[in-house]
C-alpha cells in the first residue's frame, strides 16, 4: 500500500515512562547517599559531589578549587599518580572530574562486578589524596601552560572575558582554571587547606546508580564511605551564591583583539536568574524559543537565513546564585556588526514587539518534554541527574514533575519572564575578533568598545 | 568476563535497502539511523567538500515537506543530527516511540525525493554555513590546519584522502547546483544505504514500517568501489606556522585499513603509548622529563587506508627535536620488546569495559544503531560486533610488537612541526614550509 506523502504523519500520545526512583540513605557518619537501580547494562556509576567549586576560590587564589580537584588522582596511600592511573585502567573504569561554580563532582564508571574496587579507589582518592609537593609543582606547571595555550582558543578567551565582564570582582567572575598570577602564588599547603575545609562528609553527597539493588549499594557505600570522619570546617565558609552581584556590569561593548581572525567569537548577555527560581520552567521554554535548540529564533536568523555562522545559541550558565544568560556564536568576521544587530533585535523582540506565538510555544514545549525520557538511558546520565538535584536542593520527585511543569507554561508566562529576566539596556556585547577589520562598523553602531587582553 | 553481544535481525528490501533491527525496551525511544556509503573519498580534486555540503542540504527539506527537516521532528521531541567523514555519511533521529512513523516518513522522503526542495537560495546559504564551519573548526582553531598538511603529504593528489572532508574553500565556492543533482542520483538511494532501528520497537513491526516507508523508493546502481593507494618512500619533514604559544610535533604513518590485520593491534598500541598517565609516552614526556605538556596517539581507522598519528606539544622552552627523539626512543623499545604482560592485562580490562559501555545507548553517534550500521556498511554484516571484540581479545604481545615493527618505520613517515608565527627555527631540522589554506 502506497503511503500518504501529502503531509508528515502525526505523532501519538507520549509513551509512559517510569522515571528513576531515588532512595536516600544517611550513612553512619551522616553522609548523604542517594541510590538508583539501573539495570540495563552491568555497569555502575559512582559520583562524589563535594561542596565548593570555582566560586569557593578565595580572592587572589583563583584556580584553587580546580587544582585541588586535579590533585585528587595524583596519588593516595602508597599509590603514586602513575599507580592510580594504572588502577583505574585495570578496572576498565572511566574517571572524571567536573569543577562547577558551586560544587566539585568526581565520578567513576566501571563494570558492576568491580563496583567495590571502583568505589574504594574513588573514596581513597577523594578522602585521602597524597597532595605531594612534587606532584603539585608538576600539576600547577601543566595548568599554567594550559592557561597560556587558552589565550589562542577563541571560545575560551570569550568565556573568560565574559564572566569577568558580567560578574566583575564577584567570586563567580573567573574560569575554574583561574589566572596566571593566582596559580603562581598557590602552594601545596593552600591545596591541603582547601581539601581539609571542604572535603568533609557532611558537605558532600554520594550518588550510586547501576546494576545493583538499593541495599547492595547502601551496604557497599557504608563499608567504603562510612568511616570518612567528619571534622569541623575551619572557618564559616560563605557561599558564592549568597553574595549578590551587581546587576549591571556597566560595559556595553568590549573587544578582545585577535589579529587576522577568520571569525568573531561573540557573547551577548547579562546576569539573570537563579537556578532555583520557580520561573525555571518558563525560562527554559523562553530560552528554547530564542536560541536553546536548532529551530529557534537566533539560529534560524543567523545560520539558516543569513549564513553568518555554523550555529548560534542562547542559554543560562546555571548556578545557585544569579546566572548569566547569553547568546553565543562564532560569526564570519565580515558579518560581525550585522550579526550583533540581528542578535540584539531577537533578544528585544521576544520581550515585546514580537512575543512568542502559539506554534513556537508548542514547538519549544514539545522539544523539551517529549524526548525527556532519553536522558535516563545510562547509569552515568542517571547519576549525574541525581547529582544536579542534590546541588540545587530539588526534590526527588523532580523528574516526574518536569514534563507537567513545562507543559503548564503559557505564552503569557514566556512574555512575562522575558520582560523580567531579559533587559536589552543591560546587555554586554563581547567580540573576540580582528580589531582592524571590525572596529569601524562596531564603533559606528555601538560606540567605542572597551579593549581587553586575552588574559583578562 | 561479562558476555557482550549486540543481537539484531537483518533483512534486505527488494530495492536493496538493508534494514537492521535491535530491540531494547528500557526507555520509550527508538533510534533511527541511516548510513549512506558515500563520503569525501567519493569526491574528486576541484570538487572537494561536496559530500559534507550535501549532508547540510539533507536538512533543508524534501519534495513533500519542502520546509526544513528539523521542525516536525523537534516538535515530536526528537534529537537528530548527521555527519560526514571520508567514508560514509550518517543521519539519525532518536524519537519517542510514538513518533517512529514520522521519523521514517521524513527519512524516506529525503532519500527518495530530495531534489525538488533544493533551491539555489538554500544551496547558497548552506555553502556559507559550511564556509563558517570551516572557519570555526579549522582556520580559527589552534593547530586546526595540521591534519590538512599531514593528509596532503601522506596521500598523493589523486588519492581521496589527500584532502579533508571539510574541503577546500575555493572548491566550496566553485560548486554549482547541478553538482548536487548528479551526486544525489549516484549515491543517495536504497541500494547504497543501510537503515538501523534500535530501541523500543517490536522487530516484526519495525520491518513492516521499513517496508511501508522505504519499499516504494527506486533503487539505483551500486556505486563502484573507490580504489586508491599511496605509500611513503622517505621521511617528510614539514613546517606550519600558526597562532599558537607552544610548538607541537606530529608524526604520521600509513597503517592497515579498518578491520584489516594489524588495525586492532595499532589501536591497542596507541592506548599503551598515550592513554592515561600510566602510558609510556605520557609517563616519559609529560610526567618524568616534563618536556611536553600533552601527548596523544591515535589509530585513525578508515576504509581505504588508515593512519597512525602521534602528537606532542612542547613545554615552554623545550625543543621539538628533544621531544621527537624521546618519542623515537620509546617507539624503538616497543618495536624491540613489545608490550609487557601487565600492559596487555590492562588492555584486556579496558576492551571488555569499553565494548560494554558502547551498549548503553541505542542512538546518536556511536550508539547501538550507529554501530550496527557501521559493521553492515564496512563488513556487510552487523554481526561483526562479536568479531570486533574478538580481534582485540586475540591480539597478543607479539602481534602488537610485530605490527609496530612493520609499520612505524622512521624512514617512511611524515613529521610536522607546528610553530608560532615567525619562529621557524623551532621546527625540526630540515623541515619544508607547507602551504595550506
Amino acid at each position: 500500500m502506497a503511503i500518504d506523502r501529502s503531509r508528515p504523519p502525526g505523532v501519538g500520545a507520549d509513551p509512559a515512562f517510569r522515571f528513576p526512583s531515588i532512595v536516600r540513605h544517611s550513612l553512619s557518619n551522616g553522609l548523604d547517599l542517594r541510590t538508583v537501580e539501573h539495570r540495563a547494562v552491568p555497569v555502575v556509576t559512582i559520583v562524589v559531589q563535594v561542596e565548593g567549586g570555582s566560586g569557593a576560590d578565595p580572592s587572589h587564589q583563583e584556580g584553587l578549587a580546580a587544582i585541588t580537584a586535579d590533585m585528587v588522582d595524583e596519588g593516595t596511600g602508597s599509590l603514586s599518580a602513575i599507580d592510580v592511573s594504572d588502577a583505574i585502567a585495570r578496572l576498565g573504569a572511566e574517571y572524571d572530574v567536573d569543577v562547577g561554580a558551586d560544587v566539585t563532582t568526581f565520578s567513576l564508571t566501571t563494570l558492576a562486578r568491580f563496583a567495590e574496587r571502583g568505589m574504594s579507589l574513588l573514596a581513597d582518592l577523594v578522602i585521602r589524596p597524597s597532595l605531594r609537593e612534587a606532584d603539585f609543582q608538576r600539576v600547577r606547571q601543566l595548568r599554567l601552560d594550559r592557561l597560556r595555550q587558552l589565550k589562542d582558543v577563541a571560545p575560551a578567551v570569550a568565556e573568560r572575558a565574559f564572566l569577568r565582564l558580567v560578574y566583575g570582582e564577584h567570586p563567580y567572575g573567573h574560569l575554574a582554571i583561574g589566572t596566571d598570577s593566582a596559580l603562581r602564588s598557590l602552594t601545596v599547603d593552600d591545596v591541603a587547606g582547601f581539601h581539609l575545609g571542604r572535603f568533609v562528609p557532611l558537605q558532600s553527597t554520594v550518588i550510586v546508580a547501576g546494576d545493583m539493588t538499593h541495599e547492595e549499594m547502601r551496604a557497599l557505600a557504608e563499608r567504603v564511605f562510612g568511616g570518612w570522619e567528619d571534622r569541623p570546617v575551619p572557618v564559616a565558609w560563605g557561599r558564592a551564591s549568597e553574595i549578590e552581584p551587581a546587576q549591571d556590569a556597566g560595559v556595553r561593548l568590549a573587544l578582545v583583539p585577535r589579529e587576522g581572525a577568520a571569525q568573531s567569537e561573540l557573547r551577548i548577555g547579562h546576569l539573570s536568574a537563579r537556578r532555583n527560581t520557580p520561573d525555571y520552567p518558563a525560562l527554559l521554554v523562553m530560552n528554547s524559543v530564542l536560541g536553546g535548540q536548532f529551530v529557534s529564533r537566533v539560529n534560524l536568523k543567523l545560520r539558516e537565513e543569513k549564513g553568518f555562522t555554523y550555529g548560534a545559541r542562547t542559554g543560562f550558565d546555571w548556578r545557585r546564585g544569579r546566572a548569566p544568560f547569553s547568546l553565543s556564536a562564532s560569526v564570519h568576521t565580515a558579518a560581525t556588526a550585522e550579526a550583533i544587530q540581528d542578535a540584539h533585535a531577537e533578544l528585544e523582540g521576544l520581550r515585546g514587539s514580537r512575543p512568542v506565538i502559539s506554534t513556537e510555544l508548542a514547538l519549544a514545549k514539545a522539544s523539551l518534554t517529549r524526548g525527556y525520557p532519553r536522558n535516563f538511558e545510562t547509569a552515568g546520565q542517571v547519576a549525574r541527574g541525581v547529582a544536579q538535584l542534590a546541588l540545587y536542593g530539588l526534590p526527588d520527585t523532580y523528574f516526574q514533575e518536569f514534563v507537567p511543569k513545562v507543559n503548564a507554561v503559557s505564552g503569557d508566562d514566556v512574555t512575562r519572564v522575558a520582560a523580567a529576566y531579559l533587559d536589552p539596556s543591560r546587555l554586554t556585547t563581547l567580540v573576540v575578533g580582528d580589531h582592524q577589520a571590525v572596529i569601524d562598523s562596531l564603533s559606528r553602531l555601538f560606540g567605542n568598545p572597551v579593549l581587553m587582553s586575552p588574559e583578562v | 568476563m561479562t558476555s557482550i553481544g549486540l543481537p539484531f535481525t537483518k533483512h534486505t528490501l527488494a530495492n536493496g535497502l538493508d534494514v537492521i533491527v535491535h530491540e531494547s525496551r528500557q526507555v520509550p525511544v527508538v533510534a533511527v539511523n541511516i548510513w549512506y556509503h558515500v563520503g569525501s573519498k567519493n569526491e574528486r580534486p576541484g570538487r572537494t567538500g561536496f559530500a559534507h555540503l550535501f549532508e547540510h542540504l539533507m536538512f533543508e527539506g524534501s519534495e513533500h515537506h519542502p520546509a526544513g527537516y528539523f521542525p516536525p521532528l523537534q516538535q515530536a521531541g526528537a534529537l537528530l543530527n548527521g555527519s560526514t567523514n571520508t567514508d560514509r555519511t550518517n543521519y539519525w533521529e532518536v524519537v519517542p516511540t510514538s513518533a517512529i512513523d514520522l521519523a521514517l516518513w521524513m527519512e524516506s522522503d529525503r532519500m527518495g525525493y530530495l531534489l525538488p526542495a533544493v533551491t539555489p537560495e538554500r544551496f547558497e546559504t548552506q555553502r556559507d554555513v559550511v564556509l563558517n564551519e570551516r572557519r570555526q573548526n579549522y582556520e580559527n582553531r589552534p593547530y586546526g590546519m595540521a591534519m590538512m598538511a599531514i593528509s596532503a603529504t601522506l596521500y598523493p593528489p589523486e588519492h581521496p584522502y589527500h584532502w579533508m572532508t571539510i574541503g577546500a574553500s575555493e572548491d566550496l565556492r566553485a560548486m554549482r547546483l547541478d553538482d548536487v543533482q548528479a551526486f544525489f542520483r549516484t549515491y543517495y538511494h536504497p541500494a547504497n544505504a543501510s537503515l538501523a532501528l534500535a530501541g523500543d520497537i517490536e522487530t516484526a513491526r519495525a520491518f513492516d514500517l521499513a517496508e511501508q516507508y522505504f519499499g516504494e523508493l527506486a533503487p539505483g546502481p551500486k556505486p563502484e568501489r573507490v580504489r586508491a593507494s599511496g605509500s611513503l618512500t622517505r621521511e617528510h619533514r614539514l613546517l606550519l606556522e600558526d597562532r599558537i604559544e607552544l610548538p607541537r610535533v606530529y608524526m604520521a604513518w600509513h597503517s592497515p585499513p579498518m578491520f584489516a590485520d594489524g588495525d586492532a593491534e595499532m589501536d591497542l598500541l596507541a592506548d599503551l603509548l598515550a592513554n592515561g598517565k600510566t602510558s609510556r609516552l605520557y609517563r616519559t614526556l609529560v610526567y618524568e622529563r616534563r618536556i611536553a605538556v600533552d601527548v596523544s596517539a591515535y589509530q585513525g581507522s578508515r576504509e581505504l587506508a588508515s593512519y597512525f598519528l602521534i602528537a606532542a606539544t612542547a613545554a615552554p622552552g623545550q625543543s621539538l627535536t628533544d621531544i621527537a627523539s624521546a618519542i623515537d626512543a620509546e617507539l624503538q623499545i616497543v618495536i624491540d620488546k613489545g608490550p609487557s604482560p601487565a600492559e596487555m592485562q590492562r588492555a584486556a580490562a579496558q576492551i571488555e569495559a569499553h565494548f560494554l559501555y558502547r551498549l548503553q545507548t541505542v542512538g546518536g553517534f556511536g550508539g547501538k544503531s550507529d554501530q550496527l550500521n557501521a559493521y553492515n556498511t564496512y563488513c556487510g554484516d552487523p554481526a561483526y560486533f562479536s568479531r570486533d571484540v574478538a580481534r582485540y581479545q586475540e591480539a597478543t604481545e607479539e602481534r602488537v610488537r610485530a605490527a609496530a615493527a612493520r609499520l612505524l618505520r622512521f624512514d617512511a613517515r611524515v613529521l610536522l612541526s607546528v610553530v608560532p608565527h615567525g619562529r621557524e627555527a623551532l621546527a625540526l631540522a630540515g623541515s619544508d614550509r607547507i602551504a595550506v589554506s
